[in-house]
């Protein structure tokens, strides 16, 4: 019985994580109706500049993390402009293929770089022991910097006028337009900060487990299930999912083998979708 | 009527050619380049049902072909059925899992389907890695007694070549047959605007479905006689998410929406990838320029060569299609 609560725990921490990472998909789905398909190569990309500089500068890794996320603000405003610009407002089908061939050209480059096999950043911090069980520091210093990350973009969203500019375009954008808001400027911010979190979230997803370049893809599936869970453009809302699906794989793992994970999460998706199509903190009829 | 369609004309002398040449000087290197022209064809072919006339992307297309050629696999291994009958039990039962499943995932719409179909090829994948009777993650292999019945491994291997390119001539057939059909309109309809469409009286939850059991069929049958040429499959071969990836970029590299296209597409992206990966200091970043083709097409021609040739010469759209 302790085992599946110390089980639960180790994956509510975990799930911090996913949180943060589809904070990001959520926000770009919400802001620009741009299903982000970059996602689970900028996840990748946020593991290996971790360890990247993990390498050359030995210190605490949570203090790489603000390198890192404005690292990942310039990365993404390249992206935009280079695939999302010109296909904002097209149909859904243009944007999802132009992100996916990003996220081909990323791991294209990323396969020739570090090719497929496993890293991991050799950094970890004394755990906490309760009883028999350990929580290694790493899972609660990660769970920790993804809610102060995400807390932080709730107030950014909500207290600043760039927030307010944000919120305004993903409401109306002609109307925005018609108040002075550019949004093209709003666009290219909410874009960069999307990736920003996608990459601090595989930054710290590589303190807690090994990775290849590939591994983005199984983080990218549970933000997409995180986020059609919380609905979409609710940051705090993916934040409360994403806790919501680590719980889940903490109590489902100790019972059946991990590779069963993505058909759990899969059937999760689509039950979810048909059910809840506009998340679960939403009444379906509402 | 498709007996009046310069298309289909087109289509049986491609096959023609593709069994004559080879045959010819017995020449086994030009086939094995053309076997991998032909399933590029018909994964881009098929994926155009979906992709080109429905307007829905399907990422996990390659989940058909892996399906297909576990099933397949399985009927010749342990049950001994003989390849003619396992193919096609391998398309029949791969098509019907696509209709059950597309009746479920195909109520949602648009963007929603094209993340349910990567969730499809994750999940697939992990469920055959973990299914038992088809060797779990080392996969499954042929021994050289199960080409016996075919008259031996070097006549077995002409006859899948065969049979793979009368599945080829097939798929360009189905896209030709189901673009002049009324259920092809019934999609066009549901690609320009799925709720005019509904008005129209035109069911696109069984359209939708029946699209997308159709479309697994032939990459189905594919899989089975691909897989049991090269003798073995597993989880990681078979659901390879870069071919995957690989089919839309054909498809739009060709035009999606256009029979000739899709083909086109198919037969062009192969040749470039096996220059690529042959050429040494290109093969690490095919992925790379693959990406960086897709990007340029969606972004500046969207209709890919065949609608570049439309713009340059309209009167085309009669004969090409």
């Amino acid at each position: 019985m302790g085992g599946i609560l110390a089980s639960m725990l180790d994956g509510l921490l975990v799930g911090a994580v996913y949180g943060l990472a589809a904070m990001g998909l959520s926000l770009i789905w919400g802001v620009m109706d741009v299903i982000n398909l970059t996602h689970g190569s900028m996840i990748a990309l946020g593991m290996f500049f971790l360890y990247l500089m993990y390498s050359v500068i030995h210190t605490n890794v949570y203090v790489l993390l603000i390198p890192i996320i404005i690292g990942g603000m310039v990365l993404g405003v390249i992206v935009y402009w280079m695939a999302v610009h010109w296909v904002v407002g097209r149909s859904q089908l243009m944007s999802l293929l132009s992100t996916f061939a990003v996220n081909m050209m990323v791991i294209g480059i990323g396969t020739a770089i570090w090719s497929t096999s496993p890293y991991n950043v050799d950094f970890s911090l004394p755990g906490i022991t309760v009883g028999p069980y350990t929580f290694t520091g790493n899972h609660i210093a990660a769970a920790i910097a993804a809610v102060v990350i995400a807390l932080g973009l709730e107030l950014f969203l909500y207290r600043t006028r760039f927030g307010k500019a944000i919120r305004a375009v993903s409401d109306n954008r002609d109307a925005a337009e018609l108040m002075g808001i550019s949004s093209t400027g709003v666009l290219t911010l909410a874009f960069a900060i999307g990736i920003a979190l996608a990459i601090a979230s595989g930054a710290l997803v590589s303190t807690l487990f090994p990775f290849t370049i590939l591994s983005g893809a199984v983080y990218q599936l549970k933000s997409f299930v995180v986020t059609v869970l919380a609905g979409l453009g609710k940051p705090l809302g993916a934040l409360i999912a994403g806790l919501l699906l680590g719980l889940l794989e903490g109590v489902v793992t100790p019972f059946i083998a991990v590779s069963w994970v993505p058909l759990i999460e899969f059937g999760l998706f689509v039950v979810v979708l048909i059910f809840f199509p506009r998340g679960i903190f939403v009444r379906a009829n509402a | 009527m498709i007996l009046r369609r310069p298309v289909l004309y087109l289509t049986l002398i491609t096959a023609a050619l593709f069994i004559y040449l080879p045959l010819r000087t017995n020449d086994v290197s030009l086939r094995e380049d053309l076997i991998l022209i032909a399933i590029s064809i018909i994964l881009a072919s098929n994926l155009n049902l979906m992709i080109g006339y429905t307007g829905y992307v399907n990422f996990g297309h390659i989940v058909f072909y892996g399906l297909g050629g576990y099933v397949g696999l399985y009927l010749t291994t342990v049950r001994h059925w003989n390849l003619y009958t396992a193919a096609l039990a391998a398309g029949i039962a791969v098509s019907i899992f696509a209709l059950v499943l597309g009746l479920g995932i195909l109520r949602l719409r648009g963007a929603y389907f094209a993340l349910a179909t990567i969730g499809i090829l994750q999940a697939v994948q992990s469920f055959v890695a973990n299914f038992d009777p088809f060797g779990r993650s080392t996969g499954m292999y042929l021994s050289f007694e199960n080409y016996a019945p075919l008259g031996g491994a070097m006549s077995a291997l002409w006859k899948t070549y065969y049979l793979l390119i009368g599945v080829m001539a097939l798929s360009m057939i189905l896209s030709l047959g189901v673009k002049i059909s009324k259920f092809g309109l019934g999609l066009f309809a549901i690609r320009e605007d799925e709720d005019a469409a509904v008005v129209l009286g035109v069911n696109t939850t069984t359209a939708k479905a029946i699209v997308y059991s159709l479309s697994a069929f032939l990459p189905a049958i594919a899989g089975t006689l691909m897989f049991y040429k090269n003798g073995m499959i597993d989880p990681s071969i078979a659901f390879e998410f870069i071919a995957s990836l690989e089919g839309i970029v054909m498809l739009m590299l060709g035009g999606k929406g256009t029979v000739v296209g899709a083909a086109l597409g198919g037969g062009m992206y192969e040749k470039l990838r096996s220059y690529l990966l042959t050429s040494p200091r290109l093969s690490n970043f095919h992925l790379v320029i693959a990406g960086g083709l897709l990007l340029l097409v969606i972004l500046f021609a969207p209709g890919g060569l065949i609608g570049w040739l439309y713009s340059l010469v309209p009167r085309s759209r009669k004969v090409i299609e």
